[in-house]
């Protein structure tokens, strides 16, 4: 099994779910965090004061598969995050030890 | 009695009371999230605090006669309304067209948002018992002053009558009473409290604009029983007054977006939203005393030179946190001043120097020395003495963990239930 974290531009979210969704995947999660890459920050004024705002809002999706369906999961994220400028994200792949549906207790691919 | 000019005065009343939710709003959401609740704390207790104070002493000495004679300070006639009584009396017709209670009132709701104007200057850091007796004392002894000399009879307002020589200034709405009073005063206890910790080196940056947009159009709202209702009747004044107010704000939020695009590449809301509040109070003091024409010049002065002020505070090294000194201060100094030129008899019934009376602008630059030096003054000593006894700082851990946690046991924004 394997957990895959994609950071990606917050407005690819929803094109991300529905082709993920097309893939195969049976659920994921978001969170709305804030972080830095090659792209860096910008300015802001507020009232002629300058800030230097060096995080950027960023979408955080984080999905657990089995191994057979990793390669597609992730091909598909990169896909369709990819708008081609700076700032489109990462995508990271951690194997995953063990998965509980704590509902039921079925565990491993069984709770996927 | 005249019904007509009683319901646009009472009406105008509760406009006014608005502001001051709407002020509330207009400055909680440019602090930090950690200190909304405190912001929005330190506008709403005027509302009690000075409710009191004005009931109490702060209307007697602000309008019942004149102590001696000397244009300085009303007498003690209408003491916890005294004369004014708390029964039927005070709802009789006085001979203006409206009973005393009504200017009661009226005025009460002026006394109110003057010290709550002041409370953006001291975001983020001041304490709130030493906010509650910093305005009690304020509306009593540097308020009620102020209004008597302009509005009741003292010596800045009157041309003859009084002991001492009358200045002659005129102030429709408040422009010296209410906004250069409250911006000196912002500046004098900025200067006592200092800056909050990290200013100039961390962002600070407004927590919620919408709040502060909002806010914003409550205050125009409002502002409209602000000066039309200082026509103290219903009729052409008032409504000159309110036309004036409304091309005022309007062309200052505009000319604010300019200056933005100009010089930074881009308008904001936040300067949109500062640009109404800089058009209406310069137009206070003159809403009343100028034509519509001569509204928009004044309006279009204050977005351009509110705006520039906003670089004083990083000039001179204080943290005027929400620009009180800038938008109240400079903004009132443009109108009262602009006043001086622009006034014409035929609408309010006295000349500026436009129109053949070169002593008015003399004797508004008088008036606005005398009240930036007295409300500075005034207040920097008010401040020294409760920062001596009980403090006006909170302590650098409570500031750091915000005011709303540690002043007030809530937050503003919980992430779950």
């Amino acid at each position: 099994m394997k957990m895959i974290i994609a950071y990606i531009n917050p407005f690819r979210l929803n094109d991300i779910r529905d082709a993920l969704r097309e893939a195969g995947v049976s659920g994921l999660s978001a969170s709305n965090i804030q972080g830095f890459g090659r792209q860096a920050g910008h300015t802001e004024t507020y009232r002629g004061a300058e800030y230097e705002v060096e995080f950027l809002p960023k979408v955080r999706i984080e999905v657990l598969v089995d191994d057979s369906l990793a390669p597609t999961v992730i091909s598909t994220i990169e896909e369709t995050a990819r708008t081609g400028s700076i700032g489109d994200g990462k995508i990271a792949v951690l194997p995953l030890e063990d998965v509980v549906r704590i509902r039921t207790g079925e565990r491993g691919v069984d709770a996927l | 009695m005249d019904t007509g000019h009683t319901a646009w005065l009472l009406t105008s009343s509760a406009l006014v009371l608005f502001m001051t939710p709407g002020l509330a709003l207009f400055y909680g959401g440019m602090v930090r999230g950690r200190n909304v609740l405190a912001m929005l704390m330190k506008n709403y207790v005027a509302m009690g605090v000075v409710t009191i104070t004005w009931i109490v002493i702060g209307y007697s000495l602000a309008f019942s006669g004149d102590a001696g004679g000397l244009g300085l300070i009303g007498d003690l006639e209408f003491f916890a309304l005294g004369e004014l009584g708390f029964g039927t009396e005070i709802g009789l017709d006085d001979g203006e067209g409206y009973p005393d209670s009504v200017f009661l009132i009226f005025q009460l709701m002026f006394a109110i948002i003057t010290p709550a104007l002041i409370s953006g200057a001291i975001a983020e850091r001041m304490k709130f018992t030493s906010w509650v007796v910093f305005i009690a004392i304020w509306s009593i002894v540097v308020y009620a002053p102020m209004a008597h000399w302009v509005w009741g009879g003292g010596f800045i307002g009157a041309t003859e009558g009084t002991e001492i020589p009358g200045v002659g200034a005129i102030d429709f709405a408040g422009g010296l009473v209410v906004h250069i009073n409250a911006g000196a005063a912002a500046l004098a206890l900025v200067l006592v409290l200092g800056p909050r910790l990290g200013w100039r080196r961390e962002i600070i940056r407004p927590h919620s604009l919408p709040l502060t947009v909002l806010g914003a159009g409550i205050l125009w709202f409002g502002w409209f029983g602000f000066n039309a209702g200082s026509a103290l009747a219903a009729d052409g004044a008032a409504a000159n007054a309110f036309l004036t107010t409304q091309i005022a704000a309007g062309v200052a939020a505009v000319a604010w977006v300019l200056s933005e695009q100009i010089m930074h590449g881009r308008p904001t809301t936040l300067g949109f939203a500062s640009g109404i509040v800089a058009g209406l109070v310069a137009i206070t003091p003159a809403a009343g005393f100028v034509s519509p024409l001569w509204a928009a010049v004044i309006g279009a002065a204050a977005g351009v030179i509110c705006f520039a002020a906003l670089q004083i505070k990083f000039r001179f090294n204080f943290d005027d946190s929400l620009d009180v000194v800038a938008v109240h201060m400079v903004g009132g100094i443009v109108g009262a001043l602009l006043l001086g030129l622009f006034a014409e008899a035929a609408i309010g019934g006295v000349d500026g120097a436009f129109f053949g009376a070169a002593g008015q602008f003399l004797r508004q630059v008088i008036s606005i020395v005398i009240a930036v030096a007295f409300s500075f003054i005034a207040t920097y000593i008010i401040a020294i003495i409760i920062d001596r006894t009980m403090g006006l700082r909170v302590s650098q851990d409570e500031e750091l963990r915000g005011l709303d946690i540690t002043l007030h046991e809530e937050q503003g924004y919980v992430l779950t239930e």
